[in-house]
């Protein structure tokens, strides 16, 4: 499984990899926002919280069509379901791979990003908090689509409907973390939820997934 | 009529499988399946499991098969064994189900009936598609397959595998700077490295020259020396000599396919 993850971020940080792919999103989106919204910066430390968490959603999802797909048309797929790792273990594997690439980068680059849309000073803290805590979910939810869609000739639109459905207690729960540590209150509650959303995911959906390869494989 | 065909063809070896009384229903989920396999108990009864255990263990077993592609039944009655140290070709005219069977045998989908009995972990299966990452050097490629598969000799196993498919000098060559046939060659050396003692084979030859054929033949000769088995679908002569030839044509599946209402519309 190690070899495997080793693999993938390899294959991510070579040419035509995909990393930074993400990252590039949200930055421009983080860049335009102020842009169409206008310079004032009340309105733009109102919606930070929001547009921040919203564009590491859709940055999470731009990579994941060619998590499995890719693995898939080269017959790699194939060869690991022979192989001795189950496909529980390959699917762990290949989310962790793109939450490494995807949302920890993001995590990282989101306070910088929350400047220039004027986020409020206590925010900074819980909104990497929130991204760290949140966005291993969002791989692993994507994984389970990308599974399901791995077959598909441009699955990935399909992948999006699928999965940005599930998205949405994430993206609340992460979202509600970070506007109520703008505004001064407890964010205990919506980080624990996001906390469990994200546990949930990753005990469970690695199953689920690996079964929908199983299907796709035959 | 289908038990007098398969009969009338018994391949291969003596059939030392015991014939199943009854039918068996639709086999298990593909998952369901493979955790059975793992833990099924050895089938003879005791006081034979001494003597027998072992050679039990490294054959493959294939009892009343039955499989299907796309819902549509295409080979029937399907029954051979393959013990260590030999190779069979699957032999039929395109369509006639050989890939179909490979896949079915590697695990890769259901089987409609019938059962595969193999030990645990020990079949490794090659198809058209070689599993290469472009971005990825020949060495790299071969050591991750090698990594999965926590193959015994690591880096050495690695360099031993491409020096025996003639891989050496392109070694740090990226996958995707190599030609189709370079390629096939990696995918092969592929199999050097898993350990595995089956090799199920789908047409493992294509784009390979003469030359390389006689490579890949010698070393599927070298895997047959040292207790492997091996099971190829190839339309060439591989100069095989110790290997059975199994036709597929007389297996083809006359039963209607029946698969039901949901199945119809999907």
């Amino acid at each position: 499984m190690i070899a495997l993850l080793l693999r993938d971020l390899k294959l991510a940080l070579r040419a035509g990899g995909g990393f930074g792919l993400g990252l590039g999103f949200f930055l421009i989106l983080a860049v335009l926002v102020p842009l169409g919204v206008g310079p004032d910066q009340t309105t733009l430390g109102l919606i930070a919280p929001g547009i921040l968490w919203v564009g590491a959603l859709l940055a999470c999802l731009l990579s994941l069509d060619r998590l499995f797909a890719l693995d898939f048309e080269d017959g790699s797929l194939d060869l690991l379901a022979t192989s001795p790792i189950p496909l529980e273990g390959v699917v762990t594997a290949k989310a962790l791979a793109h939450w490494l690439t995807t949302g920890l980068p993001l995590a990282l680059a989101a306070p910088v990003l929350g400047i220039l849309l004027n986020l409020p000073g206590p925010a900074y803290g819980p909104l990497m908090l929130s991204l760290l805590v949140g966005t291993p979910a969002l791989s692993m939810i994507g994984a389970f689509g990308a599974a399901l869609t791995v077959g598909l000739k441009r699955g990935g639109l399909l992948l999006s409907l699928l999965v940005l459905p599930l998205y949405v207690p994430t993206l609340v729960f992460g979202a509600q973390t970070v506007t109520r540590a703008a505004q001064g209150l407890d964010i205990t509650t919506p980080l624990l939820l996001l906390g469990g959303i994200t546990a949930g995911s990753v005990a469970l959906l690695p199953f689920a997934a690996a079964f929908a390869l199983r299907i796709n494989l035959r | 009529m289908a038990a007098g065909r398969r009969g009338a063809k018994r391949p291969l070896r003596a059939q030392t499988a015991r014939r199943r009384g009854a039918r068996r229903p639709q086999a298990a989920p593909l998952f369901r399946q493979t955790k059975a396999r793992l833990s099924r108990p050895p089938r003879f009864p005791l006081q034979h499991q001494d003597k027998t255990v072992k050679a039990h263990r490294m054959e493959l077993r294939v009892t009343d098969l039955a499989c299907a592609r796309g819902g549509l039944p295409l080979l029937d009655g399907l029954n051979f064994t393959v013990h260590p140290g030999e190779a069979l070709v699957l032999r039929g005219p395109n369509g006639s189900g050989k890939t179909t069977l490979l896949r079915t045998l590697a695990g890769l989908q259901p089987a409609l009936r019938g059962e595969i009995s193999c030990p645990p972990e020990q079949m490794t299966y090659a198809a058209h598609a070689d599993g290469l990452k472009s971005t990825l050097s020949v060495r790299e490629n071969l050591a991750f397959w090698a990594a999965i598969h926590a193959a015994p000799g690591g880096d050495e196993g690695v360099t031993r595998a491409m020096a025996a498919m003639n891989l050496t000098d392109l070694a740090d060559r990226q996958a995707h700077n190599l030609s189709a046939g370079q390629k096939r060659r990696l995918g092969l050396a592929r199999l050097l490295v898993t350990g595995r003692w089956l090799w199920v084979l789908d047409e493992p030859t294509v784009s390979l020259d003469v030359a390389s054929v006689a490579l890949f033949a010698s070393v599927v000769r070298g895997h047959l020396a040292t207790g492997g088995a091996a099971l190829l679908a190839t339309h060439i002569d591989l100069g095989l000599d110790e290997a059975h030839t199994l036709d597929l044509t007389p297996f083809k599946a006359s039963l209607p396919a029946d698969p039901g209402f949901d199945e119809a519309f999907l």
